[in-house]
């Protein structure tokens, strides 16, 4: 573990820049508030109700499929530094998974969720 | 006691020259997009050729206002710009710069690299959502949308070298390359550079992809509420992330350090430098284009195209066996 030490040690020292030049630039700007100016910026035009409303579905479905592929990247990675000593051995169990997730890629297809409504 | 002395020396060395070389690679962009529009950029703050441009920027953004909305969501609204911040200044820990020259050169490095680098999205909607505004949180919501779309095939099209050199230490990566680019790799190294190359312009959310920006439509996107040293932070790590991506290209496909008579530091740089000016080049040549072609070409185009790539790839390694590089 001691070679994640450097990056913790730099975790730290990016919070540090990021709260400091947050702190001076408090300690240095002016502050002169007033309700026009703290109102939400919509053109000009007064903003109606909240920007927390509902979303189209469409946007969890995407997030949906990509689940599926995120998961099929997490096997990739051990399957790609073993692929070299194993060879066919590792290559064809592989193929036969990624034929699995091309029937259901081919059914989101057809659903047309890969459609953008 | 030695270690934790030398780390941190290092890891402060590393932050501010990333910081350094970013603040001016703004001014890179702004004279590199002067000239593709026949202007002549930033000129007269620092002879010759607006050299302090990008120090007058930071101390300005520093001493503005800073206007938090009353409708904002205000621990998440203050929040976000240094989450947005972390992962794009802590992918350059794992980064190779030369042999030996780099903060911590991980064994699973390119592991590291992107799944540290697309925490990004977290902060990107927490802006969005903090602020409580119709433009930002509709362009937080497309950008994850578009990221999360993009994350796929840039994985895919970086696992591809990964195969050819049969490790995920970028800095043996980069020697695997020693005889041949890989971006020279016959047929495949060029494929998976186009690749890589898409994912990156969409994952950064750069023109033709820009729908999350898209100034016409959505003003400026999630970070239309932020000023002052927040929106400084914004912009850094924007051209950070990018920046990162652009160094991770180099590494991957250009062959890192490696390169004849100028020192490898020299060469890494010079190649990530050309990287980030190939985005920035197609960023100000093309036009937008909608949010149903930008999902369309992810999801029907380039997934089957990455995977049936990287399958090829991975029967060419398996069939060749342990063998080197070209």
């Amino acid at each position: 573990m001691s070679e994640y030490l450097p990056v913790l040690i730099y975790l730290g020292m990016t919070v540090a820049f990021a709260v400091v030049s947050l702190g001076v630039a408090a300690l240095l700007r002016p502050s002169r508030p007033g309700p026009d100016k703290l109102a939400n910026y919509e053109c000009g035009a007064e903003p109606i109700g909240q920007a927390w409303i509902q979303f189209p579905v469409g946007f969890y479905l995407v997030a949906l499929v990509f689940i599926v592929f995120d998961a099929l990247a997490v096997f990739l990675f051990p399957w790609a530094l073993a692929l070299r000593p194993l060879g066919l051995t590792a290559f064809v169990p592989m193929l036969v998974f990624l034929l699995i997730i091309a029937l259901g890629w081919l059914y989101a297809y057809r659903e047309g969720i890969l459609e953008w409504k | 006691m030695n270690d934790i002395v030398r780390a941190a020396v290092a890891a402060f060395v590393l932050l501010n020259a990333v910081i350094l070389v970013v603040t001016y690679l703004t001014w890179v962009e702004r004279k590199f997009a002067a000239r593709l529009q026949s202007r002549i950029g930033p000129y007269r703050v620092g002879r010759p050729h607006g050299w302090l441009q990008p120090i007058a920027d930071a101390l300005k953004l520093m001493i503005k206002e800073d206007v938090v909305p009353s409708v904002a969501d205000r621990p998440i609204y203050n929040l976000a710009p240094i989450v947005f911040l972390l992962p794009a200044f802590l992918i350059f820990a794992t980064i190779p710069f030369a042999p030996g020259l780099g903060l911590a050169d991980l064994n699973i490095g390119l592991l590291y690299f992107l799944a540290v680098s697309s925490l990004e999205i977290v902060g990107l909607f927490m802006g969005g959502w903090g602020s409580n505004n119709k433009y930002a949180l509709l362009s937080a919501m497309r950008g994850v949308n578009q990221i999360i779309s993009y994350e796929v095939p840039f994985i895919l099209a970086a696992l591809v070298p990964v195969l050819l050199a049969g490790s995920l230490r970028l800095s043996a990566i980069v020697e695997a390359q020693a005889g041949l680019w890989f971006i020279a790799y016959p047929v495949i190294g060029q494929l998976a550079f186009v690749a890589f190359t898409v994912a990156t312009l969409a994952s950064e959310n750069r023109i033709p992809f820009d729908i999350v920006e898209a100034e016409s439509e959505l003003v400026a996107g999630f970070r239309v509420e932020y000023s002052g040293m927040k929106f400084a932070l914004i912009q850094l790590a924007e051209y950070t992330h990018l920046f990162g991506v652009s160094c991770l290209g180099a590494i991957l496909f250009l062959g890192g350090w490696l390169g004849p008579v100028l020192p490898g530091p020299v060469w890494f740089l010079l190649k990530a430098v050309l990287m980030f000016l190939l985005v920035i080049w197609v960023r100000w040549s093309f036009v937008r284009i909608r949010v149903d072609q930008i999902l369309g070409i992810s999801w029907k185009v380039l997934l089957p195209f990455t995977l049936i790539l990287l399958m090829a790839t991975g029967l060419w390694v398996a069939l060749r066996g342990g063998g080197g590089v070209a």
